[in-house]
């Protein structure tokens, strides 16, 4: 059934809502919902555009000097934001892998998050930096871990009318930095086989003070893989650091063979992009100190 | 010195329009978005179609009940596969069981036999009506066990999927379940020749289908007239073509069916016979209103007619010297649900560009419920050619031969025979390999971590039948209407061979791509043939225009035809009061109508004496051995081409060819679930070549003209597909360091290749 | 259902359109505007044949409703060129030969000024990662990116002569 109303609120509060009526979608950059319903595969006989209402969109800084952006805000709007993309430029790279770049003029962190695909490019990143939401809803205003939001491959923990109102990136503290890779046969236009997000916190003297490690297309959730970020806190990120990250993300992968990859082929991919995604991340933490 | 006919004249390279670069005809109209493709086209009061499909690879259809979509409102007829002739009527008009194929691939009639296969269509008053009309639609299945790959439908007890059916090639009681046919090539004596080998190689190879990938979906507009006389606009690569197929099928005598061809989005061979238009033409009939059919783009992956998959085993011996002794292969290609036999093509192209002594050749066409396989781009060649062109580069290597060198010692030379037992002409396999050898390319240092590899590939070509119309009009222009769709600046061609021939200015030619009713037959824009047939059409057209407009000039010179020459687009008098002077063909036609009325003439020809097209190709790769991922670093393309008429779109074929070849070497293939439906309908994961995956592609057009053209030209459009999955496969295997023998060279494939002992 | 009346700006004109909730830009362009030179290739952002602008940024319209063209400006290959003159990207297409069937002619072309409104003076990798949601079947791009480079420099000439 194609949908039968479209709405374009202009205050955050119509949009909850209009949302809180049964079959309601919102639409944000529609590069999933619009497939989705034209395939078949969602339905939404009404349809809520966020992009009217003006604190949907935007980058905005925090008191604590995050970044708090708007769930309707494109892809391609966080790299032109010179303080964003310095301060969390793999969160920025994974938003702007997504599709084309007609696709990430459009497709946005919230919608690509909720959307909760497996494979989804934004979400190790965000999940590697610690990322939340902002979620509104009928009941209110709560604030939820990034993380939390995908539960199984195209659900979320959302509540009925709830919707995704910002992503909030903490501050970069000195000497963090993050990175995102993703391993796709194509160099564009592809969706990941694995994503690798990695964030790390170096010492003056090059130790890992902190560090966090996300895998996408791995599992049915983009997840946190603990253990390798515990394999890099307190090395220097040498080889054998490296080598026990990556054994810890090979562990935790547990993906399934379909079209676009084997099983046995992700868990090497998770291993070997994991320790990329590091390099590069430590990379980049080691220029910040200096700079 | 009247223009050249048949054969070149000595010396004639120096052509003032043929080998310049001017601005194609329609390509205003193309880049201003105002050409109107297939989906473009709108006919007052059309309404709108919609093909229901069956989810089932294999299924008995019991029954369709189309009763609550035909109620409701806006739904203007609905067809089944019992609106189509029987079998009997069918195999009446066309004996070798085409039309039949074609007819069931386009509406089942009992049995779905692939996933997409269509069950029944609507036409509705909208798009969306006719989608809820399809949801209606009850069609009970009994679904069937599937076969869906070659290995599984030549295993014993498969089920076998056209039972009726004898394999053709072998004796009738010999018939194999689910082979369509065998085709067996020999030549010389292989044992003879493994006995005398001091290398031999044996390998077994598979590609996976391939989807051409055109970007432009299909598409048409059918509409029928109560006094039977129908009309379809569609794109397609021969609208000759669809009157024909649409007219046998449906029964309609051909000249009461207009086709007008619209701009075409692509074809590569998969254009060249109907899908969805019979449909349409049957909504059309019934509903009394144009129907506009079109697939989307899901339809088109699942039901159009992809490129075979293929398995082959090959065993090559050669001396220390490089010389190929023996070669031996066996390859079995999908035709898919109904017939269609590329066992010819392969064999033929197998070792084209080569002169062996001993062969040994089986091709086998099997049975598979996924949809009918059809021609893209030099069918079969790409596939036979991996296997022939890995052996070589394996042999070349175990023997410490550079790979060009063993090419060049057992290429083929003109005069020696070719694969039907006939002298070859101006072939150019040596002359492309020399090129190639001496391109900065191939002695260029290898950046570190990268590999080389090498491959030649030819296709053979046609000619055929085609029809050219070309008339003067009074203020001297000159107007060429033809038959084949302008696929990639065939018009420009046309243009340029008329104002070569004529001795006039490109700009005073027009060329337009005429209805199935207003010229006379022409066949497909296919198989390399439209600028070497269609021209010599148009060619010779025009030589009649020239031997016309002598004669008007002679009358009114008042001198015998014979004293009248034709040179620099006017005719110069050659005795008697007006000696030495002259008459521009604007001259002339301005007086047609006192010389014997309006100038026009037609070539219709049914050219013979092309020739074959080559290729050779280096690629240099880097692999990520971590990973598997292949990045084409450097790509030349190598090609002799004849004469390049318009060198930029001969260029454009090289490098469209060749990328096309790397998709398929490296990433694209149908991935088939286990219930048998194409898992990959899309752009997404049926994985393209983009932008960014490529370097630049150079090209070298080695011209050696065909004597047997005016202007010396050889069907370029093909050939350029042969090469590069061996180009890329030979590159991948030194980059890895193992023999890949598997495609796509997907990096998961890669990356095992790598990692097995 | 009743159908949605949208008032929108394409290519500098007004217009007006009804649609149904669902239906996307491109239909709309196709159907009740009689703008065909934006093509449907895939219906799912893979393929970059609908490429418009929307607001001056390019986007897919097989991904936009056709409801959201309200009070937008939406930029179609038909208002590429001046009445009298082709835009430079479409003069070096034609020069180069970096079309052949044309199919996506019209999608590259919109994306490439997009490109050229962005950067004017890209070099090789980034026209080819610019225009990679832009398949091309016929012509493997090569002759695409010389045009595009070469009417990137036209254009720089032209805002600056030497």
């Amino acid at each position: 059934m194609p949908p039968t109303t479209f709405h374009a609120p202009a205050t955050l509060a119509d949009a909850v809502s209009l949302l809180s009526a049964a079959g309601s979608r919102p639409l944000s950059g529609g590069t999933d919902l619009i497939v989705q319903m034209r395939s078949g595969r969602a339905a939404a006989p009404a349809i809520v555009d966020l992009k009217r209402i003006p604190e949907m969109s935007g980058i905005a800084r925090s008191a604590e000097g995050g970044f708090v952006i708007g769930a309707a805000t494109p892809c391609t709007a966080l790299k032109a934001d010179a303080a964003l993309a310095a301060a969390w430029p793999g969160v920025v790279e994974g938003a702007n892998l997504i599709g084309s770049i007609q696709v990430r003029n459009r497709a946005t962190l919230a919608g690509n998050l909720c959307n909760a695909s497996p494979a989804a490019d934004s979400v190790p990143a965000l999940i590697a930096a610690g990322a939340r939401c902002r979620v509104v809803g009928p009941g209110g205003e709560r604030e939820v871990a990034v993380a939390d939001i995908p539960v199984a491959p195209g659900r979320t923990s959302l509540g009925e009318g709830e919707i995704v109102a910002a992503i909030l990136l903490p501050p970069q503290p000195t000497g963090g930095a993050d990175a995102y890779l993703r391993l796709t046969p194509r160099t564009e236009m592809d969706i990941a086989i694995v994503g690798a997000g990695a964030w790390v916190e170096l010492a003056a003297d090059g130790t890992c003070t902190a560090a966090r490690v996300a895998l996408g297309a791995v599992a049915p959730t983009a997840r946190l893989v603990e253990e390798a970020g515990a394999a890099l806190v307190g090395t220097k990120i040498d080889e054998a650091a490296l080598a026990a990250l990556s054994a810890a993300c090979q562990a935790a992968a547990q993906p399934i063979d379909d079209k676009r990859g084997s099983a046995a082929y992700r868990i090497a991919m998770a291993g070997v992009l994991a320790r990329r995604a590091v390099l590069k991340a430590a990379e980049r933490a080691a220029a910040r100190k200096e700079a | 010195m009247n223009a050249p006919t048949g054969k070149l004249a000595e010396g004639a390279q120096d052509y003032r329009v043929v080998g310049t670069r001017p601005v194609r005809p329609d390509g205003v109209d193309k880049v201003t978005g105002k050409a109107i493709y297939g989906g473009d086209f709108v006919a007052p009061g059309m309404i709108h179609g919609a093909i229901l499909r069956s989810p089932h690879a294999h299924a008995r259809i019991r029954s369709i009940d189309v009763s609550a979509a035909l109620a409701l409102p806006g739904v203007k007829a609905v067809v089944t596969g019992a609106d189509m002739p029987e079998d009997k009527a069918l195999k009446q008009r066309d004996p070798t069981g085409g039309l039949l194929s074609f007819a069931r691939h386009s509406l089942a009639v009992d049995r779905a036999m692939f996933d997409g296969h269509a069950v029944a269509a609507v036409a509705a008053t909208t798009p969306e009506i006719a989608q809820a009309a399809l949801a209606l639609i009850r069609v009970d299945y009994e679904v069937l066990e599937p076969v869906l790959t070659i290995e599984a439908a030549l295993a014993a007890g498969a089920p076998v999927l056209h039972p009726e059916h004898k394999t053709s090639g072998v004796a009738p009681e010999e018939t194999v379940p689910n082979v369509l046919a065998v085709l067996t090539h020999a030549k010389g004596d292989a044992a003879a020749g493994f006995a005398e080998a001091d290398a031999v190689y044996e390998g077994s190879f598979s590609t996976a289908p391939i989807h051409q990938g055109y970007i432009e979906p299909h598409a048409c507009v059918a509409q029928w007239n109560a006094d039977g006389q129908g009309q379809i606009w569609a794109s397609s690569q021969g609208h000759f073509m669809i009157r024909d197929q649409v007219g046998g099928i449906l029964g309609i005598p051909l000249a009461n069916l207009r086709v007008t061809p619209l701009e075409i989005g692509g074809g590569f061979g998969g254009k060249t016979r109907v899908y969805i238009e019979p449909v349409a033409m049957l909504l059309a009939r019934k509903a009394g209103r144009p129907v506009r059919l079109a697939m989307t783009r899901a339809e088109v992956f699942r039901a159009s007619g992809p490129a075979p998959g293929s398995v082959s085993k090959i065993r090559m011996g050669a001396t220390r010297d490089g010389r190929i002794t023996a070669v031996e292969l066996d390859i079995a290609l999908t035709s898919g649900a109904y017939a269609h036999d590329e066992n010819g093509p392969a064999l033929a192209s197998a070792t084209l560009p080569y002169n062996l002594a001993n062969l040994d050749f089986t091709a086998r066409a099997v049975f598979v419920n996924m949809t009918m396989t059809y021609a893209y781009r030099a069918p079969a060649a790409p596939q036979a050619v991996f296997a022939v062109e890995s052996a070589i580069d394996e042999l070349a290597r175990q023997l410490g031969l550079d790979p060009l060198d063993m090419r060049i010692r057992n290429v083929a030379r003109p005069g020696e025979l070719n694969f039907h037992g006939l002298p070859m002409g101006q072939v150019g396999y040596l002359e492309a390999l020399e090129a190639a050898k001496a391109h900065p390319h191939w002695s260029a240092p290898l950046p570190e971590r990268q590999a080389r590899g090498v491959a030649m590939g030819a296709w053979g070509n046609y000619g055929g039948p085609s029809t050219a119309e070309v008339s003067v009009a009074d203020d001297g222009s000159v107007l060429v209407a033809e038959g084949n769709p302008d696929i990639g600046g065939s018009r420009a061609a046309m243009a340029m061979m008329a104002a070569e021939t004529l001795g006039i200015d490109y700009g005073q030619v027009r060329v337009v791509v005429a209805d199935t009713s207003a010229i006379g037959f022409s066949m497909n824009t296919a198989g390399s043939r439209t600028t070497f047939a269609t021209g010599k059409a148009v060619i010779q057209a025009c030589e009649a225009i020239i031997a016309d407009l002598r004669h008007r000039a002679a009358l009114i010179w008042g001198v015998e035809d014979a004293e009248v020459d034709w040179r620099d687009g006017a005719a110069w008098c050659g005795s008697g009061d007006n000696a030495g002077r002259s008459l521009a063909i604007k001259a002339i036609a301005k007086r047609a109508n006192f010389s014997g009325g309006p100038i026009a003439a037609t070539g219709a020809v049914n050219a013979q004496g092309w020739l074959p097209g080559v290729g050779v190709h280096i690629c240099d790769v880097a692999v990520d051995q971590e990973t598997g991922i292949t990045t084409i670093t450097r790509y030349t393309a190598v090609q002799d081409v004849g004469t390049a008429i318009h060198p930029d779109y001969v260029e454009g074929q090289m490098q469209g060819g060749a990328v096309q070849g790397i998709g398929w070497a490296l990433n694209e293939e149908y991935v088939f679930n286990a219930g048998g439906a194409m898992d990959n309908p899309g752009f997404l994961d049926y994985r393209m070549p983009v932008c960014s995956d490529l370097p630049m592609i150079d090209t070298v057009m080695v011209e050696k003209p065909n004597p047997n053209h005016p202007y010396g030209v050889k069907g370029v459009g093909e050939a350029p597909i042969v090469p590069p999955l061996g180009a890329v496969g030979n590159a991948v295997s030194r980059a890895i360091g193992k023999r890949v023998t598997h495609l796509p060279l997907s990096p998961a494939r890669v990356h095992a290749a790598i990692t097995q002992a | 259902m009743s159908r949605l009346h949208v008032s929108t700006t394409v290519n500098g004109d007004a217009q007006e359109f009804l649609c149904d909730a669902g239906a996307t830009l491109l239909e709309a362009l196709r159907g009740p505007l009689g703008l065909t030179g934006s093509k449907e290739g895939c219906g799912s952002g893979d393929c970059g044949a609908c490429t418009v602008t929307l607001d001056g940024e390019m986007v897919c319209s097989c991904l936009v409703l056709a409801a959201e063209a309200e009070g937008r400006r939406i930029g179609t290959i038909e208002g590429m060129a001046e009445p009298d003159a082709l835009h430079p990207l479409q003069q070096q297409f034609l020069k180069h030969g970096a079309l052949q069937c044309g199919f996506c002619t019209p999608g590259v072309l919109v994306a490439a000024k997009a490109l050229l409104d962005h950067n004017p003076q890209p070099t090789e990798t980034e026209a080819r990662y610019w225009l990679a949601g832009n398949l091309c079947r016929c012509t493997g791009y090569d002759k695409i990116i010389r045009a595009v480079l070469a009417a990137a420099a036209d254009l720089r000439q032209e805002r600056s002569p030497a």
